[in-house]
């Protein structure tokens, strides 16, 4: 009876906005759906995001922005990552996104955008098919 | 059986005495997946462990431990420590995962190359040291760590808590939560090296910091005297004096701090290296490492029975089971069997 592997998984909020209910609740929602939740706080740097994603060796970074600055600070999180060896790290993202900037999200290495509206099921359902422990 | 030292583990190995994060934390995450690799390399990472001074943190949910600790690493970064954070947090029993937030409160010292925190769910071991735990402070320790701080909720219940494995034991306290009646309850009292009154710009720091030197006047550190047989002679009637003790004693010190404020960190920090000098000094150190050790090896010993067991052929267990139902044999005829079977590796 080998102990079930966890995926482990960074919850964090760049940048200035402080609203962090949102994130909170999915934390909350991914921990009780099994998953192993690192939470960050909010007002993170890039740098920040990437060195405690690889500190803690998760397989998900799970990224909010309120503010509008979502496409310099999700890009900067994937380039940091992958300039350290762990481009492996799936990034999602969510919070105030306009629809027309999902493409180039996804081209800057961003798996997935949860735009407002999408229900905490959604999420966890996309995360248990698309991340496997690494 | 001597396992054969791969090319993995060589490289993960030293990748790690490099002090390689992204190495160290995936060997960590390897370690607590039970990932084969992972635990050969965990072989050859323990040789190179045991020189960090190791600090436990307990203490009641909301004391203030991860604030302290946050204060703590910025102190002993000023005092060129390297260090190491390992905090541990519940695993919901109901769904099997985990919120860990003690991160939140350190992430200020994150992108600090010398600082490496990492937070652990307890998977099932309540509140207690899991090996995983335990084995992540070796990988940091081999890494160069010169410091390392363990968290953990409670003291002195589990079966395996951090003051079995720690160093130093910080107990944190917070005035005005019925500590005082608490902390005899979890035999706190036992386990602390240092007391921590934190949060102590409320109301009642100073009455509790009266009440607990009052019940440490009664009463000597458990440790100490189940350990030491030269105890007798201080004679029960001798009145307790703090100011001059033996030097081969160590009376629990009780700080005061306000984390958020940032304020007695430096003399906590101090303390904390006060301790590991009387350690060193009254050679009790090496007492406290053997006894890690002997508990490590009692541990270390259950899980390759554990993992020897599931080995085992299942047609020999069946046969087994057999002879038991029919009361052919006895189960610890049965039990040294199954021992005694060689499995391949
Ligand atoms: N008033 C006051 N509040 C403090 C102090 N230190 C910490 N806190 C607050 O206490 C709360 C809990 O702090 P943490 O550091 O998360 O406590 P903890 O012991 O690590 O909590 P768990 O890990 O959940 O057991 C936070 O809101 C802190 O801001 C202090 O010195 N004074
Ligand atoms: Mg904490």
């Amino acid at each position: 009876m080998t102990p079930e592997r966890k995926v482990r998984i960074l919850i964090a909020k760049p940048g200035l906005d402080g609203h962090d209910r949102g994130v909170k609740i999915v934390a909350r929602g991914y921990r009780d759906a099994g998953f192993e939740v690192i939470y960050t706080g909010v007002h993170q740097t890039p740098e920040q995001i990437a060195d405690a994603a690889i500190q803690e060796s998760v397989d998900l970074v799970g990224l909010s922005c309120l503010s509008g600055a979502h496409l310099h600070l999700f890009s900067e999180v994937a380039r940091l990552l992958k300039e350290q060896g762990a481009g492996d790290v799936t990034i999602i993202g969510g919070g105030i996104i306009p629809r027309e900037d999902i493409p180039r999200l996804k081209e800057a290495g961003i798996k997935e955008v949860f735009l407002p509206g999408t229900t905490l099921e959604e999420i966890v359902n996309w995360t248990k098919e698309n991340v496997s422990p690494k | 059986m001597t396992a054969e030292i791969t090319n993995t583990t060589m490289n993960i190995l030293n990748q790690v005495l490099n002090g390689d994060v992204r190495a160290a934390a995936k060997l960590i995450r390897g370690i607590e997946d039970d990932i084969p690799e992972a635990t050969a390399a965990m072989g050859e990472i323990y040789l190179h462990s045991g020189r960090a001074h190791i600090v436990g943190i307990t203490g009641a949910p909301g004391a203030g431990k991860s604030t302290l600790l946050g204060c703590l690493i910025g102190e002993f970064r000023k005092r060129s420590k390297k260090v190491g954070v390992v905090a541990i947090d519940p695993t919901s029993q109901l769904s099997g995962g985990a919120l860990l937030g003690d991160r939140i409160r350190m992430q200020k010292y994150c992108t600090d190359k010398d600082v490496f925190i990492r937070s652990l769910a307890s998977r099932g071991w309540k509140g207690g040291l899991s090996r995983a735990a335990i084995n992540t402070v070796h990988v940091m320790d081999a890494m160069g760590k010169d410091i390392i701080f363990v968290e953990t909720i409670g003291a002195g219940q589990a079966e395996v808590d951090i003051s079995h494995v720690a160093d130093t034991s910080l107990v944190v306290l917070v005035p005005g939560m019925g500590d005082d009646i608490q902390m005899m309850k979890a035999g706190i009292m036992e386990v602390a090296d240092i007391f921590v009154i934190n949060k102590a710009d409320r109301e009642g720091a100073d009455g509790l910091r009266i009440s607990l030197e009052t019940m440490l006047d009664g009463s000597p550190r458990q440790h100490e005297i189940s350990h030491h047989s030269g105890i007798n002679d201080v004679s029960p009637e001798t009145p307790p004096d703090p100011g001059a003790h033996r030097p081969d004693e160590w009376r629990p010190s009780i700080l005061l701090t306000e984390a958020i404020n940032n304020k007695g960190i430096r003399e906590l920090a101090d303390e904390i290296e006060r301790h590991r000098e009387f350690l060193t000094s009254s050679g009790k150190l090496a007492e406290r490492r053997r006894e890690r050790a002997k508990l490590e090896l009692t541990m270390a010993v259950e899980t390759t029975l554990r993992s020897h067991l599931q080995k085992t052929d299942e047609c020999y267990l069946d046969t087994l089971i057999d002879d038991l139902v029919q009361r052919k044999t006895d189960l610890n005829t049965a039990a040294l069997k199954v021992i005694k079977l060689p499995t391949e590796l």
